[in-house]
């Protein structure tokens, strides 16, 4: 197939919305990675500077949805250019809600600045925010170079990241049960290893999209799970309560 | 991933109604079409799409023999309809056409009323047995066409003096007056404004209830609102033959996807 359309203010335009994407990406890198280091370094500035960043992230989406709302009524794309349209806005979407359980780890580590550290716990998170940020970074140059083979990759790297939750899971339910001062701290350093579970679905569904785009076809295989808390009594007694998501 | 929209969901379950096999068209030394193998069905709208020159006018004209007006023009291969070939020796071409009508590019009425441009057809074939029959005839057939309102009360005024989408609505009414089992038609909206174009285009979806529709179009657009399966031609091969859902959005054919995408191609 030819590269080119023979209007080139098409692929200016399919150019452009891409790019913001790639943008956009760039953004959510940095504050899922910023608002681990935070936490880790209790650094209430970083924090703040994480929770202001979100909302050039909501712009930016707002944006790509305009134009591709536009590129729809002017350019009535097809095939290829339909895909890239529908793939932008998906991810666009996935994007900004990792944003946001970037803002609310922000906000939960300025309240846990003001609370004595739980030991070992926040390098663990860091690590579990590294392993999503890597993900999303492979996902979006999936997406770039239309590589379905590291799509896929990233979506099986998502059952490591359930499994880095289940860890923290036992490890904050310990703590709760050893000494009920530690609640509050663990429950919002709980929420904080949902939101990086919960980001880490998000950068499946990317990946996801970058094989729609490049097959036609959304991978029907149930991707591997491995977040059992909800379900195995064996991993979590009292799970019920740990279903919620994050806020924001 | 692919779910296929309401109107195509029986589409690929339905009678096949032509079935063109190994197809080639020579004009003189020119080989227009090669090795076109297509099923199409009954009760389905089915576009023909590809650049200008790739032959999916020249492959709709054989469909009902039109070619046979043109002296260098050769047709092999095997089409038939609901099972009996065209081309056969024993089969009038006059009467073929009646059962594959055509719609022009050009809105054609002949320079007679509105009432005699739909009468004619039924006439010499003879499917009228009084005045009363061909009243109803035109009556029906312009409803059908979607023209009776904006014609009932001017019957008897020449078809030329409509406006042209009316005349190309009128010239449907005219084609289906004989009770055709297949349509064919050639680009039939390209002389049309947008408004008029949407009036024909709601009428070939009405059309499908009864007949098998065959279109042959510029407008990508257009292919994609009016039929459930698209075929595309490129240089006189058939390049790609699939549901209209698959081809706008998931091509097989590189060459199908540059074509639908607007790249060169």
């Amino acid at each position: 197939m030819h590269d080119q359309h023979i209007a080139s203010a098409f692929d200016r335009d399919l150019e452009g919305i891409q790019a913001r994407i790639m943008k956009m990406g760039g953004l959510v890198e940095e504050a899922i990675l910023s608002a681990a280091e935070s936490l880790e370094n209790r650094d209430e500035e970083l924090a703040e500077k994480v929770r202001a960043g979100d909302r050039a992230i909501d712009a930016l989406e707002e944006m790509i949805n305009e134009e591709a709302a536009l590129l729809i009524a002017l350019r009535s794309p097809t095939a290829i250019d339909l895909r890239i349209v529908l793939t932008v806005m998906k991810i666009s979407a996935n994007l900004e809600r990792i944003g946001d359980y970037a803002k609310n780890m922000a906000k939960r580590t300025g309240v846990l600045v003001q609370m004595s550290p739980i030991a070992g716990t926040h390098a663990s998170l860091r690590r579990m925010a590294r392993e999503v940020q890597l993900m999303l970074k492979d996902a979006l140059d999936a997406y770039i170079q239309r590589d379905a083979v590291l799509a896929q990759e990233v979506i099986n790297r998502d059952k490591d990241v359930d499994q880095m939750y289940n860890a923290l899971f036992r490890e904050f339910l310990t703590f709760m049960l050893e000494d009920p001062r530690n609640i509050t701290a663990c429950m919002h350093l709980h929420f904080i290893a949902k939101n990086n579970e919960r980001m880490g679905d998000h950068v499946t569904s990317i990946a996801e999209q970058v094989i729609y785009l490049v097959s036609g076809e959304t991978p029907d295989d149930p991707r591997p799970k491995g977040d059992k808390t909800s379900t195995d009594p064996r991993v979590a007694p009292e799970a019920a309560w740990a279903d919620a998501d994050g806020d924001d | 991933m692919y779910d296929s929209p309401n109107s195509e969901a029986k589409i690929g379950q339905k009678a096949i109604k032509i079935s063109a096999n190994k197809v080639q068209v020579y004009y003189g030394d020119t080989h227009a079409i090669k090795d076109v193998d297509v099923q199409i069905e009954d009760k389905t709208v089915t576009a023909f799409i590809g650049p200008s020159g790739c032959g999916k006018s020249t492959f709709l004209r054989c469909l009902n023999r039109m070619n046979d007006t043109i002296d260098i023009c050769r047709v092999e291969g095997e089409i038939l309809l609901d099972g009996e070939d065209i081309y056969d020796k024993r089969v009038d071409p006059v009467q073929l056409r009646a059962k594959v009508g055509m719609v022009f590019q050009k809105p054609n009425p002949f320079p007679k009323s509105i009432y005699d441009n739909i009468a004619y057809g039924p006439r010499i074939h003879g499917l009228a047995r009084s005045k009363a029959d061909l009243d109803d005839i035109v009556e029906k057939s312009l409803r059908r066409g979607a023209i009776w309102n904006e014609v009932k009360d001017r019957l008897h005024a020449p078809g030329t003096g409509l406006s042209g989408g009316q005349q190309q609505r009128l010239c449907i009414a005219r084609a289906i007056a004989t009770e055709p089992e297949v349509l064919l038609m050639d680009e039939p909206c390209s002389a049309l404004d947008p408004i008029a174009t949407g009036q024909v285009e709601e009428l070939i979806d009405e059309l499908r209830e009864n007949f098998s529709v065959v279109i042959v179009t510029h407008s990508m657009q257009q292919a994609a609102r009016v039929s459930q399966k698209t075929a595309f031609f490129h240089l006189g091969n058939l390049v790609e033959y699939g549901m209209t859902g698959q081809i706008f959005t998931n091509p097989n054919d590189p060459r199908t996807e540059s074509y639908i995408t607007g790249r060169i191609g």
